[in-house]
């Protein structure tokens, strides 16, 4: 219950920290005392951090914005999971009330070859963009659209695309894969604009050079193990994957037919 | 100091149309030659970013998140509203107009809302073509729903992730002229300095944040979009990186700021839980379209709510307010909430909170269809604070959600310094003292997507501009000044955190300038918040070094300057002795308690202009004139 004040809590943090990229990097333990369990686990973090100013030490770095679950810029590895024990919940939003009075929590950074990491729980993931700018839009330049009801929209495939829209490029999906693979995050934006009429003219050649790109990037291949789906905050369905990949065939099937230029549409 | 504003004559209509023929084009063949500094990447910055790339100009992109698609817009939760009128109820360019004129207390220019009204239809087109996915009905077409101060369904929505939604659309834009080349993104980089030469705003100076590296950026026009300062007051329900500090170098720089003191307060969100809050949440407004607020009748009533029938609830904004009910305007609602709550009938920890209850609409319209339109919203309130609103009454209370004021700029959108343009939130220009639900997203990408295309051009094509490059000694000064300040602020090693600083300033600001203000506390607060900025440049605690990613120095550099704007806001309260929308002075009231304005004094807008350290700013007026609408006490009964 918010704000009734329920009992504090001792924890003691196993904690990544990692100077910067070249680093090595090693676990520091540390304790959290008289933690709220109305706190979110960033404002435990942010209790840990004032305290550690205190005595000279440099604050845990971590990444984190809106703090309401939208921005996707916060995610670090709790206690083995990416964002933590609730499910459909990034760890913006996790609160304390999840953890126990005593408990061990081991936080770590996004593990991947495509996601270096920069400071502690800090890492690079300007591999989703690159992924993004490879072909996840629809070719439209600012002005001279039809009007908006020019086109009707079937509501199923708008709310199936929206269901994909929503993922919020946090890296979860990539953190919890053996193979960290960027399959699912890529697949939902392949099937947000693939299930609309408007990403039809650019399907095949948006799902191949996403794809391309995906690979180039050094993330691995899926293998449906499903992890990716679990950890989802937004709950993106491996179907999406599939779907994907149906497009992804279908476009190497029509091969050189499918322009390799994207973008210029 | 001069403020013109440029203004089209002729007709409010035509006046846009008039400016789009008569303003200067650059040829298509020299845009490449240009080029152009973004520094933001939300609504505004990228949808800028992307339509100037699409045009020819060499555009450089900046944001501090990590990437560009994480700009707060992305957190905007409701819809966008346009004057479509696809639901024949009324609505056309004109009401749109004087909706968003009456929301901001008549405290807007006429030009600029009436251009915004009539390119809102143009957005909804552009963003259904990129894909991005708005609520549709059976038959295909798009959906509408009614957001506060309309009484016409003109809101468009994509679940309760509309901003999401719209940044995806935008930043898919931009990361195609990205891929394409047209754009060098710079994400991880904060702008800590304005560079200007020959009188004209030339670059910017910035900071890697990974890297600690100071850099330079040239360019022929600079474009900030860099949101709004709404974190002044610590807490708020903006990003935490969410900061003033590219409008306020501008402002040390010569560009006017304009109206501080109209700060927005959300009367939807989720109350404070404890000592250790670090942000709030909003619940969007739409909720209002469903749930009805309302508190016990009896003072310190400590029953749950559902003991508390019905006969003993009052409903107070659908008992003041019969014609708007629950969807009256923010700064209304927000009032109305802290009066019921000061008379001791709040609800929740401390009887800071109402209650929001969904009881009815269930029964009206069933679980599944409140679940279908709210979901979300509902989940998230349950995460954050353990609490089931399909069995127990949300509790909201207001919190600081928007702000009005921002850099001075002219009707094409360039602030006193020429080159230096501003977009969205960042500046001042479009609602006035108080800005109705949907319309941030509707201003943050007209202003983009549709406006900053052609006033750029027509600044390019109008100015001559020196040949200026990085070499130029303005920006060896601007780096040696931004030096200086890391250095300044590592040196010091003092006892307190930069978190400690900012929680008090946060403090003094709800307290005195907040939902209601007056002439003893803002005095107060005018005493208060130098002798912190003083301790703040002795005593703060900064570890590490520069050349590192250092979140403390990040946060160290945005609190010194929300420590300078917020004397600014405070004086700019105390100089308008009025109430008007977000600005509620408790001298200046109706005898029932509503905002009463001083049209004979106070119709100016108050652009303020930096006078050198340690000097009172200069108090520089735009009249405002009204010829389309007559100014009438806003009523909302």
């Amino acid at each position: 219950m918010s704000g009734t004040g329920g009992k504090l809590m001792n924890l003691t943090l196993k904690v990544w920290r990692q100077k910067n990229a070249k680093d090595g990097g090693r676990f520091v333990t540390y304790e959290a005392k008289a933690i709220s369990p109305d706190m979110s686990f960033l404002e435990m973090l942010d209790v840990v951090n004032e305290g550690l100013i205190g005595r000279g030490e440099e604050p845990i770095a971590f990444d984190h914005d809106c703090r309401e679950g939208i921005c996707g810029t916060c995610g670090m590895m709790i206690n083995g999971v990416a964002h933590g024990p609730r499910r459909a919940t990034t760890a913006c939003q996790l609160h304390m009330r999840s953890f126990q009075d005593g408990d061990s929590i081991t936080i770590e950074p996004w593990r991947a070859a495509a996601f270096p990491v920069l400071r502690d729980l800090v890492v690079d993931r300007g591999s989703f963009d690159r992924i993004v700018a490879a072909g996840g839009f629809v070719s439209v330049n600012t002005g001279g659209t039809p009007d908006g009801n020019a086109l009707p929209v079937p509501k199923d495939a708008s709310d199936q695309a929206m269901d994909a829209a929503a993922c919020i490029g946090c890296g979860a999906c990539v953190a919890a894969c053996p193979n960290a693979s960027a399959a699912l995050f890529t697949a939902a934006k392949v099937s947000h604009l693939g299930l609309l009429p408007q990403g039809q003219p650019e399907r095949l050649r948006r799902a191949r050079n996403m794809v391309a790109q995906m690979d180039a990037e050094g993330f691995g291949s899926c293998t449906s193990h499903g992890e990716c789906e679990a950890v989802c905050p937004k709950e993106i369905s491996l179907d999406f994957i599939a779907r994907m990949n149906r497009d992804y065939i279908w476009a190497s099937a029509q091969g050189e037919r499918v322009s390799k230029a994207g973008g210029e549409g | 100091m001069e403020l013109r504003s440029n203004i089209p004559d002729g007709p409010i209509e035509k006046k846009w149309d008039k400016h789009r023929a008569d303003i200067k084009l650059v040829n298509p063949a020299n845009k490449r030659k240009y080029k152009v500094i973004v520094v933001g990447s939300g609504l505004a910055g990228a949808s800028a970013a992307a339509s100037l790339a699409e045009l020819g100009y060499q555009v450089s992109c900046f944001c501090y998140q990590d990437s560009p698609r994480r700009a707060h817009s992305i957190a905007a939760q409701g819809g966008i509203n346009a004057a479509k009128n696809y639901q024949n109820d009324g609505d056309s360019v004109f009401r749109l107009f004087y909706d968003t004129v009456k929301g901001g207390d008549f405290r807007a220019r006429e030009g600029n809302v009436y251009r915004l009204a009539q390119l809102s239809v143009n957005i909804i087109d552009q963003c259904v073509a990129q894909g991005v996915p708005f609520a549709r009905e059976y038959g295909g077409l798009l959906a509408n729903r009614s957001f506060g101060g309309a009484q016409v369904s003109r809101t468009f929505y994509a679940r309760g992730q509309t901003g999401q939604q719209l940044l995806l659309g935008a930043y898919q834009a931009l990361e195609r002229q990205i891929g394409l080349g047209k754009v060098k993104m710079h994400p991880r980089h904060e702008m800590l300095e304005l560079v200007v030469a020959h009188g004209k705003a030339r670059g910017i100076v910035t900071r890697n944040m990974v890297t600690g590296k100071i850099e330079s950026h040239a360019a022929d026009a600079v474009i900030l979009a860099t949101g709004g300062y709404g974190n002044v007051f610590y807490l708020s329900t903006n990003a935490k990186g969410c900061n003033t500090t590219a409008i306020w170098r501008a402002y040390k720089k010569g560009a006017a700021f304009a109206n501080p003191c109209y700060t927005q307060i959300h009367p939807t969100c989720i109350p404070v839980s404890g000592d250790h809050q670090s942000k709030l949440t909003l619940m969007s407004e739409s909720l209002r379209n469903d749930g009805r607020i309302w508190v016990p009748k009896k003072k310190g009533d400590a029953r749950p709510p559902h003991q508390i029938p019905e006969d003993e609830r009052d409903y107070y904004l659908e008992r003041k307010y019969p014609a708007y009910g629950n969807l009256c305007p923010r700064d209304i609602a927000s009032r109305a909430a802290k009066q019921v709550c000061d008379e001791g009938r709040g609800v929740g920890p401390g009887g800071l909170g109402v209650y929001l209850d969904f009881a009815d609409a269930i029964k009206r319209l069933g679980e599944t269809v409140i679940r279908e339109k709210y979901g979300n919203l509902i989940d998230m309130y349950e995460r954050i604070t353990g609490e089931n609103p399909y069995k127990v009454p949300m509790r909201i209370y207001p919190a600081i959600h928007y702000t009005m004021g921002g850099l001075w700029v002219d009707y094409n959108l360039m602030t006193t310094i020429p080159g230096l343009h501003c977009l969205g939130e960042a500046n001042f220009s479009d609602h006035g003292a108080n800005r109705l639900g949907a319309s941030a997203l509707m201003q943050g990408l007209a202003d983009g997507y549709f406006v900053i295309p052609y006033t750029v051009g027509h600044y390019i094509a109008s100015t001559s501009l020196e040949k200026v490059d990085t070499s130029h000694e303005a920006f060896r000064e601007a780096e040696a000044e931004v030096s200086g300040r890391m250095k300044t602020l590592l040196g010091i090693k003092g006892k307190r955190t930069v978190d400690s600083f900012h929680r008090e300033l946060g403090k003094i600001m709800w307290e005195y300038c907040g939902m209601a203000r007056n002439q003893t506390g803002l005095q107060l607060a005018l005493n208060k918040i130098p002798s912190l900025r003083e301790e703040f440049w002795k005593n703060v605690n900064i570890l590490g070094e520069n050349e590192s990613l250092n979140q403390s120095l990040e946060k160290a550099g945005r609190v010194a300057d929300f420590l300078e704007l917020g004397e600014l806001t405070c004086l700019d309260a105390l100089e308008r002795n009025e109430s008007c929308g977000g600005h509620f002075r408790e001298e200046y009231q109706t005898p029932d308690g509503e905002a009463k304005r001083d049209d004979d004094k106070y119709a100016y807008v108050a652009a303020w202009e930096y006078a050198g350290p340690d000097k009172r700013p200069i108090l520089n007026k735009e009249p405002l004139q009204f010829e389309n609408i007559h100014l009438a006490q806003r009523s909302y009964k």
